[in-house]
């Protein structure tokens, strides 16, 4: 099925407003999605007999720079029987506090590998997972401050009055 | 605090089950880790109830070095990713930066005949390490000493190529670091020649060993559609029996050109997908492997051959600037798909975010799964089995 297809096939499930628009210069097409629809969306590709999803490659969670204030997840869905790929993206508008982290739904209820890079993406962007079972952090420890990959984020100097050189 | 919640749900979970059963960590030290792995078992005796795996001891902040660095200055950080297979991690990464910058296609084929030569040399390494460290885990001392010692010659045919043992810093963005030295075709054939012979001997010694088959037959079997629900891949998933393999599937560079089977799991001594499937995998993919490196010595030293004014630098492009897009690239590492997600703004020669997806994280990330209620002498044979590299699950 082509990019095109899919996207009629979504577009027919979940009425036009459930896709709020495509990315086609690169190489790779993206579909973008309305983060509150992804679990549908991503059920739907996995069940449905003409695409078999089944395979998530890769779950990137995004800070689109200190200007656009705007957070994104990337999801990289392989099809196993197909042999075709495809990516979803889903973004929303937050701001850069630290106790109002962008909420989006967890996609682990559809695939069980979005449970540990959905963790990774809370650790090190500070994206926060809706209905994830066990959100802690994963890679640094779990009383760190703040969340690496964000554009604004300041080394820290001290961890537990340690100096870090 | 919601944020908090999570932490404090395990923390509960850690103080309820001490009081209940016991709990045991194992590692970050414990040597059937290998590495810096912490795993907190919740135990019934010699039950395994439930296993939680900490990892993070060896985070190096990759994706953010990355986000600081150009291109080919990311190079070697990429070589730190699965240290044990170091020329297959920056062959995916140079790969989707050519895709990205539209050179790829203009690459010499004497340079993809030695990536993939040299890539090849270097899976038969890391799987020689997945054999051997798998053999000592579960009590087999031999096998990882005989390992080692045919590891040996992989290292230095690569040192002689590069310079380094493990890190290699070989294939660039655009070509190669050097051309490989002369004579290297050479004793690379002594090499598959001398190999070849050692390799049955090694299954002889512990693919067969009735020890060791009971040891992991039957043991912490991976159901198919487990497997690819939590991602895995490489020899996990092919263990698991699904001839899924990018080299064939994608195709990449020129790997259409070579012949190869691709191994699976077929469940000889026990069910699909257990232990002894997923060393069985990786036992046949040597050979297969070896078959590849001999077809790729023959193109170079026929109509590939090395010239006076060949030079590996050629095509390497004075300013790495992709036009802005979202790029992933997938190929088969050692350990499985090993993928890096670059996004770039088009003006600079840095990627505003690069995410590298690594196979060891995912094949980790099962283990719950599949070792609950197993003996705590399995869930060591277990843990050998998805050979997993720290280095590549932390970054």
């Amino acid at each position: 099925m082509s990019f095109d297809d899919i996207k009629a096939l979504l577009t027919d499930k979940f009425g036009a407003e459930a896709i709020t628009g495509e990315e086609t210069d690169g190489l790779q097409p993206a579909l973008l999605i309305d983060p509150d629809r992804i679990v549908e969306v991503c059920l739907e590709l996995r069940n449905n007999p003409g695409t078999y999803f089944d395979f998530l490659s890769c779950l990137t969670g995004v800070d689109y720079g200190v200007e656009a204030s705007r957070f994104g997840v990337v999801y990289h869905l392989a099809s196993i029987p197909y042999q075709t790929q495809l990516t979803l993206k889903i973004s929303k508008e937050n701001n850069r506090e630290l106790n109002e982290l962008p909420a989006f739904p967890s996609v682990t209820s559809v695939y069980k590998t979005a449970d540990w890079h959905e963790r990774e993406a809370y650790d090190l962007v500070g994206i926060f997972f809706e209905g994830h079972p066990d959100l802690r952090r994963i890679l640094l420890p779990d009383d760190w401050e703040g969340y690496p990959l964000r554009k604004d984020y300041k080394t820290a100097e001290y961890y537990k009055g340690i100096k870090i050189d | 605090m919601k944020y908090t919640q999570a932490l404090e749900n395990y923390n509960q979970k850690i103080a309820h089950a001490a009081t209940e059963d016991m709990v045991l960590n194992m590692g970050p030290q414990h040597p059937s880790t290998h590495g810096v792995l912490r795993l907190e078992l919740i135990t019934d005796g010699e039950i395994v109830k439930e296993v939680i795996p900490h990892i993070g001891y060896l985070h190096r902040c990759f994706e953010k070095h990355a986000e600081l660095l150009t291109y080919q200055q990311t190079i070697p950080f990429t070589d730190r990713l699965d240290y044990l297979a170091s020329m297959n991690n920056s062959h995916a990464f140079v790969m989707g930066v050519e895709r990205m910058m539209g050179i790829d296609k203009d690459i010499p084929k004497r340079i993809e005949y030695i990536r993939v030569l040299v890539c090849e040399l270097n899976r038969i390494g890391s799987h020689l390490i997945a054999i051997g460290t798998y053999g000592i885990d579960i009590g087999a001392f031999t096998p990882f000493l005989w390992c080692f010692r045919d590891r040996e010659h992989i290292m230095g045919m690569l040192e002689w190529a590069s310079g380094s043992r493990m890190l290699y810093n070989y294939i660039w963005v655009g070509g190669l670091f050097y051309d490989l030295p002369v004579g290297f075709e050479e004793r690379c054939r002594e090499f598959v020649d001398y190999f070849k012979p050692k390799m049955v001997e090694l299954n002889q010694l512990l693919t067969d060993n009735q020890v060791f088959i009971n040891r992991t037959a039957n043991v912490g079997v991976l159901p198919l559609d487990v497997a690819i629900n939590y991602g895995c891949s490489g020899p996990m998933l092919r263990g698991s029996g699904l001839k899924w393999d990018l080299r064939r599937i994608d195709g990449y560079s020129v790997y259409p050109e070579l012949e190869f089977d691709v191994p699976v799991g077929k469940g000889e001594m026990g069910t699909v997908g257990d232990c002894w499937d997923r060393y069985k995998v990786r036992a046949d993919e040597i050979a297969q492997s070896l078959r590849m490196i001999e077809q790729c010595l023959d193109r170079l030293q026929k109509e590939l051959k090395r010239t006076p004014d060949f030079d590996p630098r050629a095509k390497l492009p004075r300013k790495t600037i992709p036009k802005a897009q979202d790029y992933y690239v997938r190929c088969e590492g050692a350990k499985g798909e090993l993928g890096f997600y670059f996004m770039t703004d088009g003006k600079s020669e840095i990627p505003t975010r690069v995410k590298a997806r690594a196979p060891s994280f995912n094949n980790l990330s099962v283990l719950p799964e599949i070792a609950k209620g197993v003996m705590i002498a399995d869930l060591i044979a277990i843990v050998g089995s998805i050979d997993f590299v720290l280095g590549e699950v932390d970054r």
